[in-house]
């Protein structure tokens, strides 16, 4: 009886929350201007969405691709920036550690409008264009310290000799660095890489402030544009619903990774 | 001897000139008038600045119900998926994350669609259960993860000893998770006060947060009051943070 209850709560939970989301993948398939009017069953839309024929609409697909660019660039950056980072900061000790661990923490505790105001202060202050360049070093900045979390467990249980060893036996300090410290973090840097890409997708805040007057669109800044003139482009319904199938099947793999790997510890030991 | 500590170094400036120096720079044009000379006047303009400081207080409100009814539904929701008797399966678990990676603002969107279509009058109800909505996975998440790493012999010994279940979950497993719960209250906590573009859709403009006038004085470029109010915003960020201190362990990656 008590399982039942805890089961039903859970699946109530659940329905609540998806429905917005299976509302918007229902409705993704009509063909209808406006959301919650059913035309009859069509895949119009997304014929239009992957074609990119839309009628006045160009620029959401500018946008998916300035999205998908900006989260691509931003994450490995942030996962080459915040691996060798993270390996100084393993091989730090005491106040130095802490002071740089705490730095390391600012951007995640910090709300995304702290960090968006403080970096397009930043940008005004140096008189740094804003565009491009500019939200890519935003996405840089909150992504890194994501990678550092990732990356940091792994050089955690690695052995600390064998990168010594590969210098000690003749390698380069870059060969030692790709044959022997890369395999090892392999796994946390990237974890690291879907983070940071997948916090990189979801920004608004930081885009918002540091994409500049050029009228540079992100998938966010967009919908929020969309939204403010009222009426959504019907387009946006497929491709919200690919977005949520994307990322759930993304997760998945994420977390049966771990699960595997775990379980290979487990045998290590 | 290699020193490996110095791979830290470019990092390290990174680290000062993204996130030091910004918030210095909210310091200074908050202490700034429009000339670039030195005024509280920023400061004290939010004090007597009627509309700011009901905004301020409607946000602080906000974001205080919406913590307590995220730990209210959460906090079971967390114990029920942390029992290996009630849940098995993995899937479950990622079905309850999964939200935290969808860009918040189409999940609003989303929400307050659904509530148009049902007739629903887009108010003070609505912005609450959107809000519920957007952050309850902050709050479940954390949670699930004290729960379920917790060593349940704990609980086991407490009603070996004699105390009724319902005793021993109040007495020993609520306070062992609370790490989780001050973890959760932080990651909900902040970003409501700070939302913007969220209530505004939620509310159809009704209802304002403090995020969006910081985020309407920066577009109207007036930069100096808005970074005032940021500073404001990061001494409150501060103060809970010190206060959570203590009370939230590192709680390592979020997935």
């Amino acid at each position: 009886m008590k399982k039942f209850f805890a089961k039903a709560y859970i699946w109530v939970l659940l329905i609540v929350m998806y429905a917005p989301l299976v509302f918007i993948a229902i409705f993704s398939f009509t063909q209808s201007r406006v959301l919650g009017n059913w035309d009859g069953f069509s895949t119009k839309l997304y014929e239009n969405l992957l074609t990119g024929q839309m009628q006045g609409n160009a620029s959401l697909i500018a946008a998916v691709e300035n999205t998908l660019i900006i989260a691509l660039v931003a994450a490995f950056v942030s996962m080459m920036l915040g691996t060798v980072a993270a390996i100084g900061i393993h091989n730090l000790k005491g106040r130095k550690k802490k002071a740089i661990t705490f730095l390391n923490n600012v951007p995640m505790i910090n709300p995304d409008i702290i960090t968006g105001v403080s970096l397009f202060l930043l940008f005004v202050f140096l008189g740094f264009a804003q565009g491009y360049v500019s939200v890519i070093l935003a996405h840089i900045t909150f992504c890194t310290p994501y990678v550092v979390l990732s990356v940091m467990p792994k050089l955690q249980r690695m052995n600390p000799n064998i990168y010594e060893a590969a210098l000690d036996l003749g390698a380069t300090p870059s060969q030692a660095f790709w044959k022997v410290l890369v395999p090892e973090l392999k796994s946390g840097m990237v974890s690291g890489f879907i983070l940071a890409f997948t916090m990189s997708l979801d920004d608004f805040a930081v885009t918002f402030f540091t994409r500049g007057t050029i009228g540079l669109d992100t998938l966010s800044t967009y919908i929020y544009t969309d939204a403010r003139k009222g009426g959504l482009t019907p387009e946006l319904r497929p491709l919200m619903t690919l977005i949520f199938l994307v990322v759930l099947i993304l997760l998945i793999v994420i977390n049966l990774r771990q699960a595997r790997q775990s379980k290979l510890n487990v045998k290590k030991y | 001897m290699r020193k490996r500590s110095n791979w830290s170094i470019p990092y390290l400036i990174f680290l000062i000139i993204f996130v030091v120096l910004p918030l210095i720079l909210i310091l200074v044009y908050a202490l700034q008038d429009s000339q670039g000379g030195f005024t509280l006047a920023n400061i004290t303009k939010f004090f007597t600045d009627k509309d700011a400081l009901s905004t301020f207080a409607v946000s602080i409100e906000v974001a205080l119900e919406n913590t307590i009814l995220c730990i209210l539904i959460g906090y079971p929701a967390a114990w029920i998926l942390s029992r290996k008797d009630y849940n098995k399966s993995a899937v479950t678990i990622v079905l309850f994350i999964m939200p935290m990676w969808i860009n918040a603002l189409m999940r609003t969107l989303a929400t307050a669609q659904l509530f148009t279509i049902l007739g629903m009058n887009l108010g003070k109800g609505t912005l609450l259960f959107g809000m519920v909505y957007d952050y309850l996975p902050f709050m479940i998440y954390p949670i699930y993860n004290v729960l379920s790493k917790m060593d349940k012999s704990y609980a086991e010994a407490a009603v070996d000893l004699g105390a009724t279940p319902w005793r021993a979950f109040w007495k020993v497993t609520v306070p062992l998770s609370m790490p989780g719960v001050w973890s959760g209250v932080l990651m909900v906590f902040m970003p409501t006060v700070s939302t913007f573009a969220i209530s505004e859709f939620l509310t159809n403009n009704k209802i304002k947060l403090f995020g969006t006038i910081i985020q309407e004085n920066i577009n109207s470029s007036m930069w100096n009051y808005g970074a005032a109010l940021s500073l404001i915003m990061l001494i409150i960020i501060g103060i809970s943070s010190l206060m959570s201190k203590d009370k939230e362990q590192a709680e390592g990656g979020l997935i």
